[in-house]
């Protein structure tokens, strides 16, 4: 029986693969449906990381190979660690709240009746579908330093106007109130597509039990969204990090730098201040650490997977 | 005899060679559209009907010279023209011609034809250029951008007549009339920055402040950049040596301590647009700035057009200086037809189509050239007619760019991450010592150096 086995496997090996054969294997379908999508991904993605790569090891005037010599220089500057953890404020409490409210919106659209719930969901979607440069241009005229909507309005009620973008903290506030009330729908319609598999029966069973509020959320919801959860913010993580049209069109990363991000400070140090490589140094800086993150946060998500 | 002539691959391959050559070295025949193509990245201007002046006068010469011309207007909205710059030098490919921001001419100067012949053609017939677009335009003693007519500006005080004689008992007309009045030569002699603070804080307090952005964009870096040059002060001297520790740069930064207090809060957070609205609005009584506000104030608030007046900077112990963004017009060494680019450059740049160009701008654009200061439109346009006549710069006011005289690529990167006026905002707004304002300069700068 066994010689059978590799009989019949050694005359298989020896046949010719037809061109009709190899067309009908799956991979090779899949490969081929997959293959305008890599190259798209090879020439929009790979090919400019690794190009900028290149960029981030020359010196200023890019005819000198000077390996890691911009990230030495970056690392003395006062203004990079500056941007270092304006970045890390900005992405981490925009993600933080993106998250909190998404979760939140999620559960309130979640209990509405199916019939009314399309409606919510797509005026919740609203801000996610608008281009960004658009909404934000708008959210510049609510806070104009001379002729702010919000300030025309607290005048009215009798409280004093807000230097929205000229004060480093309101500034700081205002970049990321932005980014919360564009990203946060993201969550939303994560986190329902998520809400909207867990069982009920769970719920129910819960409930049987005399599980509260909390403790459904608590015991079913979260564990069972655990993976989508982790999935968003790291996504989100990565968009945040590396956000540019926000802070471009709010404050260019004023006042005195202090609300520039890494895209900012890099649009500003290499078209701007004509410094191509030190503005690759800096855009790549987040590269490692979000690849580390990610490899964590994806593993987690592959164990709990494989323990599912 | 044998007539027959045999064909071999031999003789075929030696009778292509010899027809490529022939066509090679024979002499070129015009016919229609036989010189090819151009095409051109200019700066979209900012005035409405501007660019339509220059098109005309790319078509006209296209006709002429039997070139098919293709122009891209590219606005510097967003640093859209910088980045065509940047991205056009890195892929070697593009616009025959493109039009630079002040520093990128320089900056891309190893990428660039030189265009002595031009620019000294042009000298001759029109004056000397200014020290600052020889500055920007000159490397290493050869000229590598034409002095652009479109998009290059200065930006000296526009103010309102009627509020300045109202809260500052100042009679800017009187200062500097139109083109029939007699300047007031002793008013001009006291017009010094000190002055300019004395009237901003009587239109405070009049309710009308002075709208100066102290913000990170050009029109902010601009008009401080020119009260530094007034003062003496610099932060990198032409040698690259550091000299931001000065007493002039002291002397700057504490006339800022009582300016600030007189302008509105805001203004750390203001862009390019952010002062002309506040002129136009009626809200503020002077602001730096070309007479681009001016030129919308007709249109949206005519009260307040009818009462503008641009004229000269205040000076200071060093002199007065005019807050000056030159362009330049440029050709890449890949371009596939260098000798069409520069006959247009060199049609460009004659009185005839530059005046055509000031006009078509209402008096905006600024010719680099000494000798062209004299078109009509200055003195016709308005109203109040007169209102850019003391627009362009000319006896004692001094076309100056902020950050010079430092080497252009430490010259750039003050001017782009704004180094003086955060000096000014960590000073006032922040709060911090003058001293220790210039200390952080100082850290700046050495990081500047590197090359």
């Amino acid at each position: 029986m066994e010689n059978d086995v590799t009989r019949l496997q050694a005359s298989a090996a020896r046949r010719p693969i037809t061109m009709k054969v190899f067309l009908r294997r799956k991979s090779t379908v899949a490969f081929c449906l997959a293959l305008p999508l890599i190259l798209l991904i090879t020439f929009l993605v790979v090919y400019p990381a690794i190009y900028s790569m290149y960029l981030a090891t020359l010196n200023k005037s890019m005819e000198r190979f000077v390996g890691f010599g911009n990230f030495q220089f970056l690392f003395t500057r006062d203004t990079f660690w500056m941007v270092v953890k304006q970045s890390c404020i900005f992405a981490v409490t925009a993600v933080l709240f993106k998250c909190l409210i998404g979760f939140m919106l999620a559960h309130f659209v979640h209990t509405i009746p199916a019939k009314g719930q399309r409606k919510w969901r797509g005026m919740l979607l609203i801000p996610w579908v608008i281009p960004p440069a658009m909404s934000t241009l708008g959210w510049f005229w609510l806070f104009d330093p001379t002729y702010s909507a919000l300030n025309w309005i607290f005048v009215r009620i009798g409280i004093d106007p807000v230097n929205w973008l000229g004060d480093p903290f309101w500034a700081r506030f205002s970049v990321v109130l932005v980014n919360i009330w564009y990203g946060a729908p993201f969550f939303l319609i994560m986190y329902l597509a998520a809400l909207k598999s867990v069982p009920e029966q769970l719920f129910e069973a819960a409930s049987i039990d005399g599980a509260n509020w909390w403790q459904k959320i608590w015991y079913i919801t979260l564990p069972m969204m655990r993976n989508i959860i982790s999935i968003t913010i790291l996504f989100s993580l990565i968009v945040t990090f590396s956000n540019f049209d926000i802070v471009r069109i709010l404050t260019s990363g004023g006042p005195v730098d202090q609300t520039h991000v890494f895209a900012t400070w890099a649009f500003n140090l290499g078209i701007q201040g004509n410094d191509i490589p030190l503005g690759a140094s800096v855009s790549l800086f987040m590269l490692p650490i979000l690849g580390v993150a990610a490899i964590f946060i994806l593993r987690g998500v592959n164990k709990r997977g494989n323990e599912a | 005899m044998d007539s027959i002539v045999k064909f071999s691959r031999r003789r075929l391959l030696a009778g292509a060679a010899s027809a490529s050559a022939l066509s090679l070295t024979s002499p070129f025949i015009r016919t229609a559209h036989a010189a090819g193509s151009l095409s051109i990245g200019f700066w979209d201007h900012w005035v409405p009907g501007a660019n339509d002046t220059l098109t005309k006068l790319c078509k006209e010469w296209g006709e002429k010279e039997k070139v098919n011309v293709k122009i891209d207007y590219i606005t510097s909205q967003g640093s859209k023209l910088q980045l065509t710059a940047v991205a056009e030098s890195q892929a070697k490919s593009g616009h025959d011609i493109l039009q630079f921001t002040s520093w990128d001419a320089p900056n891309q100067a190893k990428n660039l034809v030189p265009v002595d012949d031009i620019v000294n053609a042009a000298i001759k017939k029109n004056g000397n250029a200014i020290d600052v677009s020889e500055y920007l335009g000159k490397v290493d003693g050869h000229w590598i951008g034409v002095p652009a007519t479109n998009g290059s500006q200065v930006k000296g005080p526009c103010g309102r007549m009627d509020l300045l004689a109202k809260h500052a008992n100042l009679d800017v007309v009187k200062m500097y009339p139109g083109v029939n009045g007699k300047p007031d030569k002793a008013m001009q002699d006291l017009w010094t920055w000190d002055a300019f603070l004395s009237a901003a804080e009587k239109c405070h307090k009049g309710g009308n402040p002075f709208g100066l952005g102290l913000g990170q964009t050009t029109d902010s870096v601009d008009w401080v950049g020119a009260l530094f040059h007034a003062y003496g002060a610099t932060l990198v001297d032409a040698k690259g040596n550091i000299t931001v520790n000065s007493d002039a740069t002291k002397q700057v930064l504490e006339f800022m301590q009582r300016l600030v207090r007189v302008i509105p809060p805001d203004v750390f957070a203001w862009d390019d647009a952010s002062n002309n609205k506040y002129l136009i609005s009626g809200q503020g009584s002077l602001i730096m700035n070309p007479p681009s506000a001016w030129a919308v104030a007709v249109r949206d608030n005519p009260k307040v057009a009818e009462q503008c007046w641009t004229f000269p900077s205040p000076k200071g112990p060093m002199g007065r200086f005019a807050p000056g963004l030159p362009y330049f017009w440029g050709t890449w060494k890949w371009s596939k037809n260098i000798s069409a680019a520069k006959s247009l450059l060199t049609h460009l740049s004659d009185r005839g189509s530059i005046e055509q160009m000031v006009i078509g701008s209402g008096g905006y654009d600024i010719p680099a050239y000494t000798n062209l200061r004299d078109f009509k439109t200055w003195a016709e346009v308005g109203p109040p007619v007169g209102v850019a006549y003391n627009y362009p710069p000319r006896g004692e006011e001094v076309v100056s760019i902020a950050a010079s005289p430092a080497p252009v690529a430490i010259a750039q990167q003050i001017y782009a991450q704004a180094t003086m006026t955060k000096m000014i905002a960590k000073c006032t707004q922040s709060g911090e010592s003058v001293a220790k304002a210039i200390g952080w300069a100082s850290s700046e700068l050495e990081g500047f150096m590197r090359t």
